[in-house]
């Protein structure tokens, strides 16, 4: 019973958790907004944490480098199971205006699985928040499927 | 380009940084840019008072630089970051990221140098 | 007394991007800070051998979302100086509307951060609810919110109309009367100032000596900013740096608060002073050789940018120095002899933009 009661609430309530993995900071404040009064992302039970650890959804903005890939793999292996990963910009999903740099190795697929793809430079907030819903969706397709 | 330029070499590097410090000289930062097959130009900006200076110094890539992180503490992060970017060394860095403040281990080209082209990607 | 070496960052929930921090702390005092940096760093400057230098502007705005209208007057000017394009009168005024509003935004974004990083959450979201109104501003005028993009060599590409202008202004007014209805919480708030003043103190030899740059600088009482410079538009503009003694958290938190409040009377002055005219200038030909050296003030502090050109449409070099790069420094020297519960407020007064930084 509790089991049950468990599963519906992580997929009505889910955690997000934000890296921001190299990126040019455009796309990290409009993430910020969505939490702020404007955009409000709470009212849909969507709370912002600190810790992977307590973490069901995983937003990344930026492309990932050299540095930063192993700190990402880090924490979504913090993560506990079921997760989704959110990408968002242009950088997250194919490396942006920086694919070519020589420190860059490209979108955030390259080091971990990526559930949904947000398009943007930078993504709007109405994006994101879009992009959040259709992840609580596939969040809540694994959740369904985990046991 | 603005302000004043005066050319140093090697050896006068640190007495004419010491002496733009003692004259209340901020300094700004430093530019480097590829001079000829394998040399470097690096040019010292300094401010006072919104007035600029330069000194201009142009090196080869595999000997020592003088550094003036003792002189100025703040020229560390620059002079770390040259020694990432152009492969070179520094002699009396305060506190040497031995070409690790950037980048990593796997990285092993040196970005800067002008015979090391990025691609265009599909 | 034993030394124990404790880990900040690279994710760190007060950081919005990842930076780390090595810090030496006997009992809850720091002793000393090492930075690790590179977590950000894409190398940028290179893409100028594949981007002629009409295309780095795009890329220039990307060195960081929240100056990146400065960045790229910056990255303008330079060339502008370098080929010799005579900038209309309009686009430069135009060009210190955005790049104040651009300020505007960014102290309060900031603002909002330093609140949430003594945990004071309401603050937060009052800065932040504020700061939508410019970002209306951005949207309705150039199309977009944060990288606005109205930049091109020569001057830009959006004009303001009469009815723009009337809105922009009333706007200005209810975020000024917004603002300063919270000037009093986080200047003379009792748990504000328990947090900020006399923490991370910088004095103001150290400052200059350090190089700092912008509001860290001007929180030290060293009245330095380059829009003193006149470059582009400021020179048709009365405008005198704001500046604080004390050289602590809550100086440098009350220079970004009282320069919101000037950046708002820049943009009415701006607004008043628009002449008309052309809002480009026709640029021919690729930059020759030669070199130029530029500053502007962003938000942060005084920016670099040093740029070589060799007569091809590719740029020979591109070096750009950001604000958070010179205030690096004067962190590692406020941070010894703190508590350790105030890394986090000390990191957060410089600004930090590691974006910039690490470029
Ligand atoms: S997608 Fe664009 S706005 Fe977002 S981080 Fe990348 S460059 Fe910046």
């Amino acid at each position: 019973m509790f089991g049950s009661f468990i599963k519906k609430s992580r997929a009505k309530s889910p955690w997000i958790i934000h890296f921001d993995c190299g990126s040019c900071n455009g796309c990290d404040i409009e993430v910020l907004a969505c939490l702020t009064p404007l955009y409000d992302v709470e009212r849909f039970g969507v709370v912002n944490v600190g810790n992977p650890k307590h973490a069901d959804v995983l937003l990344v903005t930026g492309t990932v480098n050299h540095r930063n890939k192993k700190v990402l793999k880090n924490i979504y292996d913090q993560m506990p199971e079921p997760k989704a990963v959110i990408a968002i910009g242009a950088c997250g999903n194919t490396g942006g205006v920086f694919r070519e740099a020589y420190n860059v190795v490209g979108g955030v697929d390259q080091v971990i699985p990526v559930d949904v793809y947000v398009p943007g430079c930078p993504a709007k907030p109405e994006a994101i928040i879009d992009g959040v819903v259709v992840g609580l969706g596939k969040f809540a397709q694994k959740v369904e499927e985990a046991d | 380009m603005i302000g004043k330029v005066i050319d140093v070499t090697v050896d006068n590097v640190v007495g004419e940084v010491m002496k733009m410090k003692n004259d209340g000289h901020r300094l700004v930062t430093f530019s480097t840019y590829q001079e000829g097959e394998d040399g470097l130009g690096i040019l010292y900006h300094f401010d006072k008072e919104l007035e600029t200076t330069h000194l201009r110094m142009t090196v080869k890539r595999d000997a020592p630089i003088p550094s003036v992180s003792g002189v100025y503490f703040a020229a560390l992060l620059v002079e770390n970051e040259i020694r990432d970017q152009w492969d070179v060394k520094f002699d009396g860095l305060v506190l040497d990221f031995n070409r690790s403040l950037y980048l990593d281990p796997e990285v092993t080209q040196v970005p800067l140098v002008s015979n090391v082209k990025i691609e265009p990607k599909k | 007394m034993a030394t124990t070496v404790i880990p900040f960052g690279p994710q760190h929930p007060v950081l919005p991007e990842p930076v780390h921090l090595t810090l030496k702390v006997e009992d809850e005092i720091v002793k000393e800070a090492i930075p690790a940096l590179g977590y950000v760093h894409r190398g940028l400057e290179k893409l100028a051998d594949i981007r002629d230098y009409h295309q780095m502007i795009q890329v220039c705005e990307r060195v960081c979302g929240i100056c990146s209208m400065i960045h790229a007057v910056c990255y303008s000017q330079a060339i502008e100086e370098l080929m010799g394009v005579e900038v209309p009168k309009r686009a430069q005024v135009l060009r210190v509307i955005w790049s104040e509003l651009h300020r505007t935004h960014s102290h309060l974004l900031w603002l909002g951060l330093f609140a949430d990083a003594f945990g004071f959450e309401s603050l937060f979201m009052q800065f932040w609810k504020i700061r939508e109104r410019i970002m209306d501003i951005n949207e309705a005028t150039t199309g977009s919110r944060v990288i606005v993009s109205v930049n091109v060599i020569g001057g830009v590409r959006a004009d303001l109309s009469p009815e723009q202008i009337r809105w922009i202004l009333s706007e200005v007014d209810i975020v000024e009367k917004e603002v300063r209805a919270l000037q009093d919480t986080i200047m003379n708030d009792y748990t504000v100032k328990a947090r900020t003043v006399g923490v991370g103190v910088l004095s103001k030899e150290n400052a200059y000596l350090l190089g700092a740059a912008g509001p860290t600088l001007r929180g030290s009482g060293v009245a330095q900013d380059m829009r003193m410079l006149g470059y582009g538009g400021y020179s048709e503009i009365d405008f005198e740096p704001v500046v604080e003694t004390s050289g602590d958290c809550w100086a440098r938190s009350t220079v970004r608060f009282r320069e919101t409040l000037q950046s708002m009377d820049l943009v009415r002055q701006a607004i008043a002073k628009l002449p008309e005219g052309e809002l480009a200038a026709k640029v021919k030909g690729n930059p020759p050789e030669g070199e130029v050296y530029t500053r502007v003030e962003q938000p942060r502090g005084e920016c670099v940018y040093y740029i070589k050109g060799n007569g091809t449409k590719h740029l020979d070099r591109l070096r750009i120095r950001t604000p958070t790069f010179a205030n690096i420094p004067p962190l590692l020297a406020m941070l010894p002899g703190c508590e350790l519960a105030d890394v986090p407020v000390i990191v957060l007064s410089i600004d930090p933009c590691i974006s910039c930084t690490e470029r």
